[in-house]
């Protein structure tokens, strides 16, 4: 059971501050491709349904571009909460993301380097 | 022969998008008599109005048309303009090409016809205008102020500042009015009392103010600058001179059970009562609903103990008669009865309560000393859900249309305080919008969710079901999440719409002042003129006018005491001179005019005649006190003969105003 409290002091998000504008959801550049949205992801941390995210895909879809944290008026930074619930998530045993063995198959030549990395650092623990 | 001049404004593109204004200039500059038609883009502008002076002095006009806005908007200004021409203020004429067309049309070609015969028929009637000359009345140096609330005590605290003698009447035994009732104001959380009763006192002890409470208004007459009022001082059956507000007989009245209504009915006060311990004036009332004496002639033990034998079984009412210059309208509001909505269970369970009622359960003068516990088990709530907008924003029968703008701070309000001092406690706010435009406002909001975890809920509560332990399931939307949610709640507090007292339609038809739909009285201007009614001479402060919270009634209501201040400094006002007048020759006496005359301003007298055969006959005939008659024209409708006239709206303008427009 991943705990709201403990997704809270990993993010320093304070979902407490959302005004439910939306603005967030309104300007994720993967909106289609998000199961849960940023600002679903804010209002299910309040209400403390962390395994529900953490089960989901969105999880991993999201870009960590931080437009929904440039964006929004309160400062309530919503992909923070969502890196802390991706760590929470590769952090457990087992849970790893991507296998070092099927990275190979997924590079394409016009990825750059950088993006390896950053999946390495983001999927696996 | 008549020399008009005709002046066609702009408005900017308020009138000039949708009316081909040089075509109006030029079709009405063919009319006949007129010697000058022009078009200009402001025409109240100094340089508009300096057209106008202008082209008076040049053309030695005799009549002057504008085709503008509402006179109610600009009249004034142009009569001042032709008058420092030299031109009679009342030989112009306006016609409203504005309101009633521009704004109400679409197609220039119609639009543009319409403004060509709105100015045709304003030329048609000051062809018969005649110079008029304005008199003068004097003024009462007094001002009455109709309720004692927070409004009320502002306005009549300010009045007297500037050293005029003001009379509060309050119908209540006692002013302070609903702030009396609150226990902390947001968004500073000032204790209500803590700032309310010192004004009180100033009131109670200012030499200049007179407190008429437990008294009502029962006639107006008279007029701006010297309204008559008479006031009835309903019978206390204690001596308001010889009470001391020691309270003893409060303590000694054996009849306990009477539902104290400062307390909304929460608790019991005795059948002689003072509503609460900083009233003022503080003294004793008998309620003759409950008092056995009063009832059966068996007890009289307040008389018995009152040590400055103030109590008087006998009392009558009693009525006095007093002259003002100016009266201010602070009637104030009360929640709505929210009994038809059965949803709620307010009638059902004594846990669901307004939050006027919560207000009273959470103050330290309240039925318990301050600690919140819930009426049905006086158990503490731990879960409490607020519902906003009951019967606000609502276009049923059942409720009012428009937003009672003070529910969402308050309910944040409440919310905080319940959370600072019991944080055990779970509360939920389940809201349509959160509305919160004022200084601090939205940021005392926001501490409310962001530092005391108030559950702020996006939605409605569609049904709350009472349960025998005395908990309440509410069903809730919650529109964010898209479900709905079921909480098991130890209490319920409504928030309810406000609406205008309901004393305040007898006062407003005493004192021909227009209400809206809602009974809220309706403003000279919304926007330019807020704090007057179109009344001339009375004046509005608070919540009897629209709804708004304390801040902005305090300083609505020193708004309204500047405005009477205003008026009273005037040693005479200026009457309207277009008032009634009979023709005395055609007057048959029969007493039609009188009797429709709201103002009291027609009397008859018996007059000599001289006949054709050099008798005398006595007949009975109509005269005018112009100084009373406010021009309305209803006599000049009522009379069978045709001898009463409006001077400025003469039966033959109105006629050559309608050939104007019909031939």
């Amino acid at each position: 059971m991943a705990d709201k409290e403990q997704i809270i002091r990993i993010s320093g998000v304070n979902p407490l501050k959302c005004m439910k504008c939306g603005k967030c959801t309104a300007t994720c550049p993967n909106y289609d491709e998000m199961e849960y949205h940023p600002h679903q992801f804010v209002y299910m941390v309040e209400h403390g349904e962390i395994d529900k995210l953490m089960a989901s895909e969105s999880v991993y879809k999201c870009l960590t571009c931080f437009a929904c944290v440039e964006r929004c008026p309160r400062g309530v930074e919503p992909a923070k909460l969502i890196e802390a619930i991706r760590t929470e998530a590769v952090r457990r045993q087992g849970c790893n993301r991507l296998k070092a063995d099927d990275i190979p198959a997924r590079i394409d030549d016009d990825m750059p380097g950088q993006a390896l990395m950053m999946a390495t650092r983001k999927y696996t623990r | 022969m008549n020399r008009i001049g005709v002046f066609v404004c702009h408005c900017g593109t308020n009138i000039a998008a949708t009316v081909d204004v040089h075509r109006v200039a030029e079709t009405l500059g063919k009319e006949p008599s007129v010697v000058i038609a022009k078009d200009y883009q402001y025409m109240c502008s100094e340089a508009g109005q300096n057209m106008i002076k202008d082209a008076i002095r040049e053309y030695g006009l005799t009549g002057l048309v504008v085709c503008s806005c509402s006179p109610r908007m600009h009249e004034a200004t142009f009569r001042k303009a032709a008058a420092s021409a030299g031109l009679n203020p009342y030989l112009v004429e306006i016609a409203n090409i504005r309101e009633q067309d521009s704004w109400i049309h679409k197609d220039i070609e119609e639009a543009t016809e319409k403004a060509v015969i709105l100015g045709r028929t304003a030329i048609a009637k000051v062809q018969l205008n005649t110079p008029l000359t304005a008199g003068e009345s004097p003024v009462t140096k007094r001002a009455l102020v109709i309720g004692g609330g927070i409004a009320g005590i502002q306005t009549a605290l300010d009045i007297a500042e500037a050293g005029f003698e003001v009379d509060i009447v309050e119908k209540q035994p006692t002013i302070g009015g609903k702030m009396a009732q609150i226990d902390k104001t947001f968004p500073t959380l000032d204790c209500a009392a803590c700032i309310l009763t010192p004004k009180m006192v100033d009131c109670a002890q200012n030499d200049k103010i007179t407190i008429y409470s437990y008294s009502e208004v029962a006639a107006v007459s008279g007029f701006v600058g010297n309204f008559s009022v008479k006031i009835k001082r309903k019978a206390r059956f204690v001596d308001e001179t010889k009470c001391t507000g020691c309270g003893l007989c409060t303590e000694k009245c054996p009849q306990k059970k009477v539902p104290n209504e400062f307390n909304l009915g929460l608790d019991n006060r005795r059948a002689i009562y003072i509503p609460f311990a900083q009233a003022v004036p503080k003294v004793a009332t008998i309620d003759p609903d409950y008092c056995n004496m009063l009832k059966n002639g068996k007890c009289g033990v307040c008389a018995k103990v009152c040590g400055a034998q103030a109590i008087d079984y006998k009392a009558q009412d009693t009525y006095v008669e007093q002259q003002y210059g100016a009266i201010v309208v602070a009637t104030g509001f009360n929640p709505i009865n929210i009994d038809a909505y059965d949803e709620y269970a307010y009638s059902q369970s004594q846990n669901v309560v307004t939050s006027l009622e919560l207000e009273r359960l959470m103050n330290a003068a309240g039925p318990n000393g301050g600690t919140l516990l819930r009426p049905s088990d006086k158990k503490h709530p731990k879960t409490i859900v607020f519902v906003q907008c009951v019967g606000s924003r609502c276009d049923d029968s059942r409720g009012k249309g428009y937003c009672s703008k003070i529910c969402c701070m308050y309910t944040a309000k409440h919310a905080m305080l319940i959370r600072e001092k019991y944080p055990d406690t779970n509360v939920y706010v389940f809201y349509i919008d959160v509305r919160t435009p004022g200084k601090n406002f939205d940021e005392f909001y926001r501490r409310a969710v962001e530092q005391y975890n108030v559950h702020y809920v996006k939605g409605q509560v569609g049904k709350v079901v009472p349960k025998s332990d005395g908990n309440l399931i509410v069903y809730g939307s919650d529109l964010i999440e898209g479900k709905r949610l079921v909480i098991d709640a130890d209490m319920v507090v409504l928030a309810a719409a406000i609406e205008p007292d309901k004393s305040a339609r007898s006062i407003a038809t005493m004192l021909t002042a227009s209400m809206d739909t809602n009974d809220f009285f309706t403003e000279a201007h919304p926007k330019l003129r807020p704090v007057e009614s179109p009344t001339a001479g009375i004046f509005l402060s608070g919540v009897c006018q629209g709804p708004k919270d304390i801040p902005e009634t305090v300083a609505q209501a020193t708004a309204c005491a500047g405005k009477v201040i205003g008026l009273l400094v005037k040693d005479k006002l200026t009457c309207n001179p277009c008032v009634a007048h009979s023709d005395e020759l055609m007057c048959n006496g029969c007493s039609s005019c009188e009797k429709v005359c709201p103002y009291g301003a027609i009397t008859y007298e018996e007059k000599g005649f001289r006949q054709p055969d050099r008798t005398t006959k006595m007949r009975r005939v109509a005269i005018v006190n112009e100084a009373v008659c406010q021009g309305c024209g209803a006599c000049t409708v009522a009379c069978p003969s045709g001898a009463m006239d409006l001077k400025g709206f003469a039966n033959k303008q109105i006629m050559a105003e309608v050939d104007a427009i019909c031939l």
